[in-house]
């Protein structure tokens, strides 16, 4: 065993639960392909891609904001937000709904930056209050209803169009994946981030510029829950002011299923990914439960098996964590 | 107001920093009497009883969480599962007393247990969720993650996602009733945030919470079961939870599982922070989390009386979050 770990890098635990991600998503795709015969088809694979596309991004922007020691609760109502304002620009053109979509999106960022970084609030308290606020906002741009788009603009191809015959939503989130591991792997602010993550202290006496980094990462979450809320927008015809709710929670636990600590310090672009994709993975497979009437399972039950799946995930990951230590 | 911790040097600050002490030491407090002051001269008929009692019996709920909530966060921990936690409670009480769970023939002891059953279900989930918490170290955010997940498909499972209508004079006493002219669960409030606070102030019990949260190991070190602890206060906190869903649905004469209890955790967590409790743990001021609730309560009152849309006290709300917690902290540094 410690030979094949040594075998394949692991060096820390953070690894180990990496790599137990990753397998359990093969193991899971492996389980859904024998079981169902339209599991591996054209079309659910690019209609799951389709559709999680959005908590995919958000889900990295979290696990940036995380690696910091951060937490960033506004997401959903960034999301909610830029989802309005998309939907109200979207008549002028494909483009004005996008970037003012991520505009919203940058601008709660922004606001979550100030707020931690300059008025030194915990990222918690500092992200539910603009998440509040981001709500507010949008149930007022939108008049307390959800604001259909243009047709006419081309805007609801950002949702609803392909590329190559991939989903333009999947191509969006696998660029932003490719820009984040960059980010993480090659450029200095990711090992900044992981410094900031590890010590704010040690960080700042070492030189790092931990306010500016700090507010880079708040930024790029907020784009890229606004760049969700353009997609949701797009892709379901309207802006929704009251969607969202839960999507915070939702990234989070995709951050720590893909083996990042809350604690910061460390974190992978790449689990993250795979933590996502598993706990979508498990919806789509309950959804194929229950289209082919193997057992009817309620859209109440799914919720059941998901906080039970998220159990089983984080119990697991404790138990691997505190065998490592005891042997360290 | 009570706060449990070392004030040391605090009358020592200069004096430019003087006004951040004095507003984090009763800046909500202030907040709270300006707030009134404000209705008092610009909101027509605020000085009315029905004024009082709309707004003491819509706080009652969140007070009730944010108590339990105020202990957890005491201990350097966080309870999301609250609402879900409500919701399951509130599911449940009806099929009690309605008799879908099992049949009770006499309706006294139907109503009792549908008082005391569903209490203890969710405190037993807290109980649980101490478990995650303590047993296999998971972090309180995620550990209670997962009941806000499951929590309330549960609920909607035990209900088939069904609105539960009732009557039920007996039960709905909880919501519905006066003693002496006072609502019943404003008395209810008021005594769970007496019991907390003479809690926290005189009993070991009490002061073992703070230690934790203040510094777990040092706590452990001195022989405090921290463990016990730990989990005592999230099944507190869940308990409570399922007082709170109780009045919920007893105030509604109706129980909906897809809706009670949602969004109570930031409800709660909003009013231990406006009230003064840091996150970090290590501090429990019962009395700052009863106002800070009042605060928020008395602000999205004054702002709808005024002709302000819901959605624009959500701003305010908001700013008024930021705002408290910034004074709080400043006062703390000086």
């Amino acid at each position: 065993m410690n030979a094949l770990l040594k075998a394949l890098a692991l060096r820390s635990p953070g690894d180990m639960a990496r790599l137990g991600v990753i397998l359990a998503l093969l193991g899971l795709i492996l389980f859904g392909a024998l079981r169902y015969d339209n599991f591996l088809s054209q079309y659910n694979i690019l209609s799951f891609l389709r559709y999680n596309s959005m908590f995919a991004l958000i889900a990295l922007g979290m696990a940036f904001v995380i690696m910091t020691g951060g937490i960033d609760l506004s997401v959903g109502g960034a999301a909610a937000m830029a989802s309005v304002i998309a939907a109200l620009l979207s008549p002028h053109h494909w483009a004005a709904g996008l970037f003012g979509g991520i505009a919203a999106g940058l601008a709660v960022g922004a606001l979550n930056g100030f707020i931690v970084t300059a008025m030194r609030i915990q990222p918690f308290i500092a992200t539910l209050a603009t998440m509040l606020a981001a709500y507010g906002t949008a149930l007022l741009l939108a008049g307390n209803q959800s604001v259909s788009v243009s047709y006419d603009s081309g805007f609801t191809e950002i949702g609803q169009g392909d590329f190559l015959g991939f989903p333009i939503p999947a191509w969006i989130g696998l660029l932003a994946y490719i820009a984040g591991w960059l980010v993480l792997e090659r450029l200095p602010i990711g090992r900044h981030m992981l410094a900031i993550g590890g010590g704010e202290a040690t960080a700042a006496l070492m030189g790092l510029k931990v306010r500016r980094t700090l507010i880079a990462v708040y930024l790029g979450s907020g784009a890229l829950a606004g760049l969700a809320g353009v997609i949701l927008a797009s892709q379901f015809g309207a802006g929704q002011p009251t969607e969202g709710v839960g999507w915070e929670l939702f990234a989070i636990a995709s951050v720590v299923v893909g083996g990042t600590l809350l604690t910061g310090g460390s974190g992978s672009v790449g689990a993250t990914l795979a933590g996502a994709l598993l706990l979508a993975m498990v919806f789509n497979i309950l959804n194929f439960e229950n289209g082919l009437g193997w057992i009817s399972l309620s859209a109440y039950w799914q919720s059941v098996i998901r906080g039970g799946f998220l159990l089983i995930v984080v119990v697991l990951q404790a138990r691997l964590m505190s065998r490592r230590e005891e042997k360290a | 107001m009570t706060t449990i911790e070392t004030q040391a040097g605090a009358n020592t600050v200069p004096s430019g920093k003087r006004f951040f002490s004095l507003a984090g030491r009763y800046g909500t407090f202030a907040a709270f009497l300006a707030l009134i002051l404000f209705n008092v001269v610009f909101t027509p008929n605020s000085l009315s009883l029905q004024t009082l009692n709309v707004n003491l019996t819509q706080v009652a709920t969140i007070v009730i969480v944010a108590i339990g909530m105020t202990l957890v966060i005491a201990t350097g921990g966080i309870d999301l599962s609250v609402g879900s936690l409500m919701a399951i409670a509130g599911a449940l009480a009806p099929m009690i007393f309605m008799g879908t769970l099992f049949p009770i023939a006499n309706m006294p002891v139907a109503v009792a247990l549908a008082l005391v059953m569903p209490v203890a279900v969710t405190g037993l989930l807290g109980l649980f969720n101490g478990f995650l918490v303590t047993r296999f170290a998971i972090q309180p955010i995620i550990a209670t993650l997962v009941l806000f997940i499951a929590g309330r498909g549960i609920a909607q499972v035990m209900t088939n996602g069904n609105l539960q209508v009732f009557r039920n004079e007996g039960f709905q006493f909880i919501a519905m009733g006066r003693v002496a002219g006072i609502p019943a669960q404003v008395i209810l409030m008021a005594v769970i945030a007496a019991i907390a606070w003479a809690a926290i102030r005189y009993t070991v019990f009490g002061r073992q919470i703070i230690a934790v949260g203040g510094n777990e190991k040092a706590a452990r070190l001195t022989g405090i079961p921290v463990h016990r602890v730990k989990l005592f206060v999230y099944m507190i906190s869940g308990a409570l939870a399922g007082v709170a869903g109780l009045i919920v649905v007893a105030r509604n004469s109706a129980s909906d599982a897809n809706l009670v209890g949602l969004g109570m955790e930031l409800d709660a967590i909003a009013a231990v922070a406006v009230g003064g409790t840091l996150l970090t743990g290590g501090r429990a001021n019962i009395i700052g989390t009863v106002i800070g609730a009042l605060v928020i309560q008395l602000v999205r009152y004054t702002l709808l009386a005024n002709g302000v849309p819901d959605a624009a006290a959500l701003i305010v709300k908001a700013a008024l979050i930021v705002l408290a917690v910034f004074i709080q902290q400043r006062a703390g540094k000086s």
